[in-house]
């Protein structure tokens, strides 16, 4: 059995998953049951500025058979008394002092206000505060959350101010709508943040009501940009969390990082730790199935540490960090081709449509004689499952014309059908950016390209 | 009208067995469906409707879209949903038959075609008139497939139909279990209102003459369809229930349909399953079906013999009647002779051959034979040539005689008869027909 506990920032907890915060850490009572299921912290639903919230706060984004692949809200932070969350905070930390409990807190931008909080959420024993610089609806219109986060000089500033009342760890969470994520972590590390978490939702519109015209979800009768999460935003969130890995500026500092954004499974939650997370957050995921998910989070992760020989989570962490890289460093001279097995093919034709009409036109049909067919060539008098079935055309890729783009690889319903091979390459090893040190010109003109090209018998199809 | 609101011609115990999908059934086989291209189900389709089309617009709340494109492929989508052998068809092709369960296809086309009647979408107009007329000869699928699409086309096509009602054996024939009667009706209902006539209680060859019809119209088409259950000729026949006349009124004429308490059904073909299947849910004790051959031979297909054999019915192979025994006017049993089974015969099944010394009788107080259904005799009256009894045609569904087409069961010689099959000749022959009158060579009103 791996283990599975962390040390973030001096925060322990038994395993990395804490719940973001969020409605599903709103309450005392909620936090409880999310421990007894096995959470090894919770960043608590943010405190701070009094608010009030508004009724269909969520909409959410389907696709097909799966539901709520995203979530959106203009939910507000935590709507309840502030006293009361600071007493719960108080109680729940007191019979769970094992587990990472977290305050969430955003008030107004000025130094009393948060010092203030700062001492409150102290009282509690609390293990830590996380900085709510993320918002992006209506905290971010009285100029709280991503109206903090977008800017790095207030970022910057008001951390200095929570640096300067705290005692425990600060931690600070980033907004991802901004152009980049890197000057608000550089100025978080300036302000000697302890800890940096990412992400926080993404504005978003989730929808139009095709027979009201309202915006969804309607708000009596309006609607606007909220907050996005959920699995279709993961890929946005390990693209910013290895943005942060790679900064010079970051990375030198070794600040933690508190990774969050669409986990849903323990499979997302290695890939966010090879990126160098310390600490996961969830949330979405959670609020569509219960606290019960810790229970494959925590047993899936270990049972893969387990067949990798990761004994420790500080094993793997940041692992696959050094393979991100920029294109331009990109071996060119790499190549793949697709390949389909046949035996795994169930001919439903997605690979060869695809290629035939959006990628590069080398997947062919065979007939069982082994000729090549055209789709839509059966004679209309046959019919029935047999003809159907074994007069039906093979999908083949010509190797020979394939660019290995991956597309065909992507839309296959099988798995393990289409493999991409890795073929030997067919000119030297090099990247752009050698290219355009030792050839500059046929980065820049393209006769020369041309020439480079049959010189290397690179065909382009 | 709407489908529900015709449900007095429905029985209890015969009832639709299959209820439609809800909205939430339907979406979520109609996502998992893959969208295939240039889709297997749509090749296994006789009609080829366009399959992973009508499927993802119903995914995507496109319902109208999801019935035209059935429509267009097949007249009578309502009537197939319901009624084909779909694991022999579309859903035996589906890609995700092999590892999962196939796509429920013919629920999915129920489900968009149900929505287009209770709406009464409108799904097609007429094309301009081109003054063409033609004489279409009964009103099954095979005529109404014909009439509706030479009506889409421009043309003026008659249906004339011998039976009081519409729907050939989609109203008649299929029980209810499979198609309610307001199904076919309302399917006939549509297909008149693109401006198909409809002339009922018109058998043609005794009300009108045939040749008058020659020289009124520009093109006939032939959708006669096959006739009774023919004679078994043993002794006591007149005791014995037409199979047909059986299934006939436990759809439309409840009153007049007795079933005994312990009943034989003679055949093991669909029809024979189905006789079964009423006597059964209309209370027989005890149902038991004779075939002379085994279950290896039986034409019924396996997910029918599946259905039956759950629904208690008894099975006796290798068993042939010899003879009806009465008592005093009433049925009281059928003699029956073990056979063996010798060499393959005509048909390419085994031939039975009876086991001398070796009668017995079977108690029973209803015996129903369904063997089959006699070939056109049309054909033969016309001079039409046949083949095999059933009537010969070419790749354009041209008769021997020009400008005279047939399809559906009165030209399926060989493989399985199918509501479908018939729909699919209907539309090719309409096409032919479409492509003969528009030649610019035919001057109109000669054949
Ligand atoms: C009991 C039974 C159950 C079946 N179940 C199924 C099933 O579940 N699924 C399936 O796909 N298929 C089934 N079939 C087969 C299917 O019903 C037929 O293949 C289909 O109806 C053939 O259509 P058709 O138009 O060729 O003939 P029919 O439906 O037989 O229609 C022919 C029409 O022509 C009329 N007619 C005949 N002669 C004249 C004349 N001289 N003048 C005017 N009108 C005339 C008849 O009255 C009839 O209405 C079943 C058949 C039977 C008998
Ligand atoms: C309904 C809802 C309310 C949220 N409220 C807060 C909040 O009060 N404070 C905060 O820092 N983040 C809040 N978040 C953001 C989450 O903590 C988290 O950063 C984000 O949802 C991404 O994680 P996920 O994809 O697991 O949901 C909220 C998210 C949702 C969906
Ligand atoms: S997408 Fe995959 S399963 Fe489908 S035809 Fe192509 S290789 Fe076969
Ligand atoms: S018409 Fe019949 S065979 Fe064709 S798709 Fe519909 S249910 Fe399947
Ligand atoms: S074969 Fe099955 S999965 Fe593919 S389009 Fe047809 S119904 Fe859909």
């Amino acid at each position: 059995m791996a283990d599975l506990s962390i040390n973030f920032a001096g925060i322990r907890s038994p395993n990395p998953f804490w719940l973001a915060s969020a409605p599903p850490s709103n309450s005392g009572a909620q936090v409880h049951r999310a421990f007894e299921a096995g959470w090894g912290g919770a960043v608590w639903k943010t405190i701070g500025a009094p608010v009030l919230n508004v009724s269909n706060r969520y909409g959410a984004w389907h696709y097909g058979n799966q539901k709520m692949l995203a979530i959106n809200n203009v939910e507000l932070i935590s709507d309840r008394p502030l006293d009361l969350n600071l007493a719960e905070i108080r109680d729940v930390k007191r019979h769970w002092p094992d587990r990472a409990v977290i305050a969430s807190a955003m008030v107004e931008s000025t130094p009393e206000a948060w010092g203030d909080i700062v001492r409150r959420i102290e009282d509690t024993g609390a293990d830590g505060i996380e900085l709510n610089y993320g918002c992006p609806h209506g905290m971010s219109e009285r100029g709280m959350g991503s109206a903090v986060g977008q800017v790095p000089e207030y970022c910057e500033q008001i951390t200095r101010w929570v640096k300067s009342a705290a005692s425990i760890p600060v931690i600070v969470k980033l907004t991802p709508n901004i152009t980049s994520i890197v000057y608000p972590a550089r100025a978080a590390v300036a302000a000697q943040a302890d800890a940096l978490s990412l992400i926080n939702t993404i504005n978003s519109i989730v929808g139009v009501d095709l027979d009201t015209f309202d915006i969804t979800p309607n708000i009596g009768g309006k609607g606007g940009h909220g907050g996005y999460a959920g699995p279709a935003v993961k890929p946005i969130a390990l693209n910013m969390l290895a943005a942060l890995g790679v900064d010079e500026v970051v990375s030198r500092a070794g600040l933690p990082i508190s990774g969050m954004g669409g986990m849903s499974t323990w499979k997302d939650a290695a890939e966010f730790l090879l990126l160098g997370a310390t600490s996961l957050q969830v949330c979405t995921a959670v609020m569509h199935y219960g606290f019960r998910i810790v229970e494959d989070l925590c047993d899936g992760l270990s049972n893969w540490m387990d067949a990798h020989g990761f004994a420790a989570i500080a094993d793997f962490r940041g692992k696959s960090l050094p393979r991100i890289s920029d294109f331009k460093d990109f071996d060119l001279s790499f190549r793949a081709v697709a390949r389909i097995d046949p035996a795994k093919c169930i001919r439903c034709d997605l690979c060869y449509v695809a290629c035939n009409d959006t990628a590069h036109q080398c997947i062919d049909l065979i007939a069982a004689d082994g000729s090549r067919v055209e789709p839509h060539t059966y004679d209309v008098r046959s019919n029935g499952k047999n003809d159907a079935i074994h007069t039906r055309p093979q999908p083949r890729v010509r190797e020979e014309d394939c660019v290995g783009c991956r597309l065909c690889y992507n839309v296959c319903p099988v798995e393990h059908c289409i493999e991409m091979v890795e073929l030997p390459p067919c000119q030297p090893s090099v990247t752009w950016d050698q290219l355009s040190k030792s050839q500059r010109e046929v980065t820049e003109s393209w006769d020369a390209m041309e020439r480079y090209r049959e010189e290397h018998g690179i065909h382009i199809h | 009208m709407s489908n529900t609101d015709r449900s007095a011609i429905r029985q209890p115990g015969l009832t639709e067995l299959l209820p439609p999908l809800t909205e939430h059934e339907a979406l979520v086989e109609a996502n998992r469906c893959l969208y295939c291209y240039d889709a297997p189900c749509t090749h296994a389709c006789p009609t080829h409707i366009d399959i992973p089309r009508f499927i993802k617009k119903i995914a995507t709340g496109n319902l109208p879209g999801s019935a035209r494109t059935i429509l267009e492929a097949n007249l009578l989508g309502a009537t197939c949903a319901r009624v084909c052998p779909v694991q022999e068809l579309c859903e035996g092709a589906c890609v995700l038959g092999a590892e999962h369960k196939p796509i429920m296809i013919g629920r999915l086309q129920r489900y968009a075609m149900d929505y287009a009647y209770s709406r009464n979408v409108p799904m097609f107009h007429a094309a301009a008139k081109t003054g063409m007329k033609i004489a279409v000869i009964g009103a099954g699928p095979a005529g109404l497939s014909c009439a509706g699409e030479l009506a889409k086309l421009g043309h003026s096509a008659t249906l004339f139909e011998k039976r009081p009602l519409g729907g050939g054996l989609s109203t008649y024939g299929i029980i209810v279990l499979r198609e309610p009667v307001d199904i076919a009706l309302a399917e006939v209902e549509m297909i008149c209102r693109f401006g198909v006539e409809l002339k009922t209680g018109v058998e043609i060859g005794r009300d009108v003459s045939f040749s008058a019809l020659r020289s009124n119209y520009d093109a006939i088409f032939l959708s006669v369809g096959l006739g009774a259950t023919p004679a078994l000729g043993i002794p006591g026949e007149e005791y014995c229930i037409d199979g047909l006349e059986y299934i006939e009124q436990s759809k439309i004429d409840r009153d007049k349909l007795q079933v005994g308490r312990q009943v034989i059904v003679i055949g093991a073909g669909n029809t024979a399953i189905d006789c079964a299947t009423i006597a059964k849910r209309m209370g027989a004790e005890r149902v038991t079906m004779v075939y002379r051959r085994t279950e290896q031979e039986m034409t019924a297909y396996p997910h029918e013999y599946e259905f039956i054999k759950k629904e208690g019915v008894e099975f006796r192979f290798l068993t042939q009647p010899v003879k009806i025994v009465a008592d005093a006017g009433n049925v009281a049993g059928l003699e029956c002779v073990r056979t063996e089974l010798g060499s393959v015969d005509l048909s390419g099944r085994p031939s039975p051959r009876l086991v001398p010394g070796s009668e017995f009788v079977i108690p029973a107080d209803q015996i129903v034979k369904a063997i089959g259904q006699e070939k056109p005799s049309l054909a033969a009256s016309l001079g039409i040539e046949t083949q095999r009894g059933f009537i010969k045609v070419d790749d354009d569904y041209q008769t021997s005689m020009p400008g005279v087409y047939a399809g559906g069961d009165c030209i399926r010689s060989a493989g399985a008869a199918s509501t479908v099959m018939a729909v699919e000749d209907g539309k090719l022959a309409a096409g032919a027909i479409h492509r003969r009158l528009t030649a610019a060579a035919v001057p109109a009103g000669v054949l």
